[in-house]
């Protein structure tokens, strides 16, 4: 048993790191580490520096332009992304609709959408949340009636991210309703611009609308839009859902947010004449945190090495998103005691891109409880961890 | 042993209820924290009829009675419709302050102004680098003859842009945390060299970043000694705790009622999500977090008011204080979780209590630095 990485994987982990120090941009890592959100042109920016350097697409297969990496190669690439605090390419069209059109769409299709994700010309959102429609996703009503060449899409969808930014939305539609609702579910591409689409920006907690509210009303769609076949949605989108919980255990950037927390105790008063590094409080909390990153590192090691030799993504994935996601928002909690008082103040604005006022308290402290509230959706989104434990429940200890 | 309200808490009770209930509704909240001022001179007026603005002084002091338990019966009503008027600051800490440490001329100006509505006070005390140790001090108090010269930086002043007088912490002598040689000054908030940059906080209160740049004040607007105030700082802290407190456990009792309500609605997999017992054990645990909650600073209440020593008060205050920082986040935290994405917008109260009590856990030192002052008292 060993942890190591052969000699091509450590050659490969030197390239990596290399090519980030160099271009992931100076002004964009300045901006991640203040907390202040990167603009959609700066993402797709960065989007295609990693197009140029062949490596937009880590998860797909050569045929398609994509890396062809191996397991370890991902997760090499994604550790080192994640120390450095480079942003993921946005995962709605590369690491979610792409994998459904590779795996069911047809050769139009795939010749039609992939290129333009592959290249960032193209920025995709998700439509499968409802009002009513959460944690019972199945359950979704928006529907899809079809008339002649088209379809009539009708109902809504929630939760959609960075909608304000997308030419194009995948979403799941409700095609027949007389059989079990798993059945009647169909997967189809809708271009945003399509008459009968309107967005309504939700507000979310932090002061931040990065979530929108999609409706559809008589938005008449074309059927060649529709993947794979009628009904067969549900199918589809389970593929989808397993490619959005990889990757999920965030333990490269909790890592990095890590060394930010001991860098940050180590300036911060605890107003006794130390500083914050020495509380005793603080410093068992600091230690817990970065043992359970440890212990999560070596189970996302472990499925690692499970994928690698061929094994599909089970019920392990679940663990990762669970304690990935609780532990994300400790670190939260311990950035809201370094703050203090400094994170109360409730001034958003200056975490926007563009900025012009006055800043209110020193550095990124005012990020904090910002961050606090933000990722409570962590443990919500993505198939609450509920439904994670359902699942670990069911799949593997057989409940 | 009866721990029932008596007849005038009742009293009391109902009418912080029925004012909220006529007049304090969400949307009338984010309307009052969108207006300038950032709370309601209009309550702050009926507030001053309804006598609730004498509720946390001596009768000496031509108060009610400043009884800590009729203060907590108050605020846990004001907490559970997030009340955004800056009771805490004007009446409770600066009055407080002004009650324990001014010469009773000063009394006699002030404290009849703050009850009858007609003063705003804010006291200044913490400073960067302070964090909650009342006694760190940065910002200097030369005196020169019968003027003061003030100079340094506060931080997170509540009330700070709406007072028209601001209590000063300041040295006038010894090392930065020594707990001799701290003074409090009356400020006039528009005197010269007197910077004030307002915002809200994350529970909508108006807060205040203060700078003092050669800030010439007369040296008789010292409350008290030179370099004694530190204990009635401390006494005034301890009670805006108590306080703030007690207005967590009613914002906590909203979130745990809210939310039990929320899941006997919400539909999913075909049936209301309040009949999962994963989710029905996690409402009970909190339901045990709001008692505790209760039961300690209706303890702490009891102990501020009975005939316990000063340092047996402290302790209660930090207890009560470190024990609701934990309720807090259990309650919060679990109340956004139950009700998933919708506990994560602007639009419902839910989210915007759950805001108000991390504010509230973080407000007078959170729950390490009272679990520690506990213990080292």
């Amino acid at each position: 048993m060993n942890a190591d990485f052969t000699a091509e994987e450590l050659q490969f982990e030197i390239e990596v790191r290399e090519f980030l120090q160099n271009d992931f941009p100076a002004e964009y890592r300045e901006k991640v580490d203040a907390g202040i959100r990167l603009s959609k042109d700066e993402l797709v920016h960065w989007q295609k520096i990693l197009y140029k350097k062949g490596w937009a697409a880590s998860n797909w297969p050569v045929e398609h332009g994509g890396t062809g990496w191996s397991a370890t190669q991902k997760h090499i690439f994604a550790t080192e992304m994640g120390l450095i605090g480079a942003p993921e390419p946005v995962p709605f069209g590369m690491k979610m609709v792409a994998p459904v059109l590779m795996a069911y769409g047809s050769d139009e299709q795939k010749q039609r959408f992939l290129p333009d994700i592959l290249q960032s010309n193209v920025w995709w959102c998700q439509g499968y949340s409802e009002p009513n429609s959460g944690s019972d996703l199945a359950s979704l009503k928006t529907s899809a009636v079809r008339d002649g060449d088209e379809y009539v899409v009708n109902g809504s969808k929630t939760w959609n991210t960075y909608g304000q930014y997308a030419d194009w939305i995948f979403c799941l539609v409700r095609t027949d309703t007389s059989v079990k609702k798993q059945e009647g579910i169909s997967f189809m591409l809708i271009d945003m611009k399509t008459p009968g689409i309107t967005l309504k920006p939700i507000v979310l907690l932090d002061g931040h609308a990065e979530v929108n509210e999609v409706f559809f009303d008589e938005v008449r769609v074309p059927a060649n839009n529709l993947i794979g076949e009628e009904n067969k949605g549900w199918t589809y989108a389970k593929v989808l859902l397993t490619h959005e919980r990889t990757n999920i255990s965030g333990v490269p950037r909790g890592k990095r947010r890590l060394a930010a927390l001991k860098r940050l105790a180590g300036n911060t008063d605890d107003g006794f004449g130390g500083t914050m590094l020495e509380n005793s409080a603080f410093k068992t909390k600091l230690a817990q945190v970065d043992i359970e990153l440890q212990a999560l590192e070596y189970s996302e090691l472990r499925t690692l090495a499970a994928l690698s030799v061929g094994k599909a993504p089970g019920p392990e994935s679940s663990i990762l998103k669970i304690v990935g996601t609780e532990l994300a928002q400790e670190m939260d909690e311990l950035f809201v005691d370094l703050a203090g008082y400094n994170c109360l103040p409730f001034v958003p604005e200056q975490f926007e891109d563009g900025f012009q006022g006055e800043a209110v308290g020193p550095g990124s402290s005012a990020a904090a409880a910002l961050s606090y509230f933000n990722n409570r959706k962590l443990s919500i989104f993505g198939g609450s961890n509920e439904i994670q434990r359902n699942i670990i429940s069911k799949a593997v200890l057989g409940l | 042993m009866d721990f029932s309200n008596t007849e005038e808490q009742q009293m009391l009770q109902e009418s912080v209820q029925k004012f909220v209930y006529k007049s304090y509704d969400f949307d009338t909240r984010k309307q009052i924290i969108a207006s300038e001022k950032g709370f309601s001179q209009e309550n702050w007026d009926l507030f001053a009829e309804l006598g609730w603005l004498t509720v946390p002084f001596k009768e000496d002091d031509g108060g009610f009675g400043g009884s800590a338990v009729d203060l907590a019966v108050m605020m846990e009503e004001f907490g559970k419709a997030m009340l955004v008027e800056p009771f805490i600051a004007t009446a409770v800490l600066a009055g407080g302050v002004i009650s324990e440490q001014g010469s009773a001329e000063q009394k006699a100006e002030l404290l009849p102004k703050i009850m009858e509505g007609s003063l705003q006070l804010a006291c200044a005390y913490a400073e960067q680098g302070s964090r909650f140790n009342l006694a760190n001090i940065k910002t200097s108090a030369v005196i020169e003859g019968d003027t003061v010269i003030l100079n340094g930086s506060k931080t997170a002043v509540l009330n700070g842009s709406n007072a028209e007088i601001l209590l000063v912490a300041a040295r006038e002598s010894g090392a930065t945390t020594d707990s001799e040689g701290i003074s409090v000054f009356m400020v006039d908030a528009s005197s010269a060299g007197v910077s004030i940059q307002s915002f809200a906080n994350v529970d909508g209160k108006k807060s205040a970043e203060i700078n003092l740049t050669d800030v010439s004040v007369p040296v008789a607007q010292r409350l008290g000694a030179s370099g004694s105030a530190l204990q009635a700082l401390q006494d005034g802290v301890d009670r805006a705790t108590l306080a703030v407190s007690a207005e967590a456990v009613g914002a906590m009792e909203s979130l745990l009622h809210k939310t039990v309500e929320y899941s006997k609605t919400r539909k999913q997999f075909g049936t209301a999500i309040g009949t999962f017992q994963a989710l029905q054990h996690r409402m009970a645990d909190m339901f045990i977090e709001c008692q505790l909650a209760r039961s300690i600073v209706i303890m702490a209440a009891m102990k501020l008011d009975g005939g316990e020593s000063a340092l047996e008060k402290t302790k209660s205050v930090s207890a009560a204080k470190s024990r609701i920082g934990r309720a807090i986040q259990k309650v919060g935290q679990e109340a956004i979780q139950i009700h998933g994405g919708i506990g994560m917008t602007e639009e419902l109260d839910v989210g915007h209590l759950f805001k108000s009590v991390t504010a509230a856990e973080i407000m007078f030192g959170n729950t390490d630095y009272h679990t520690q002052r506990f213990a080292s008292l």
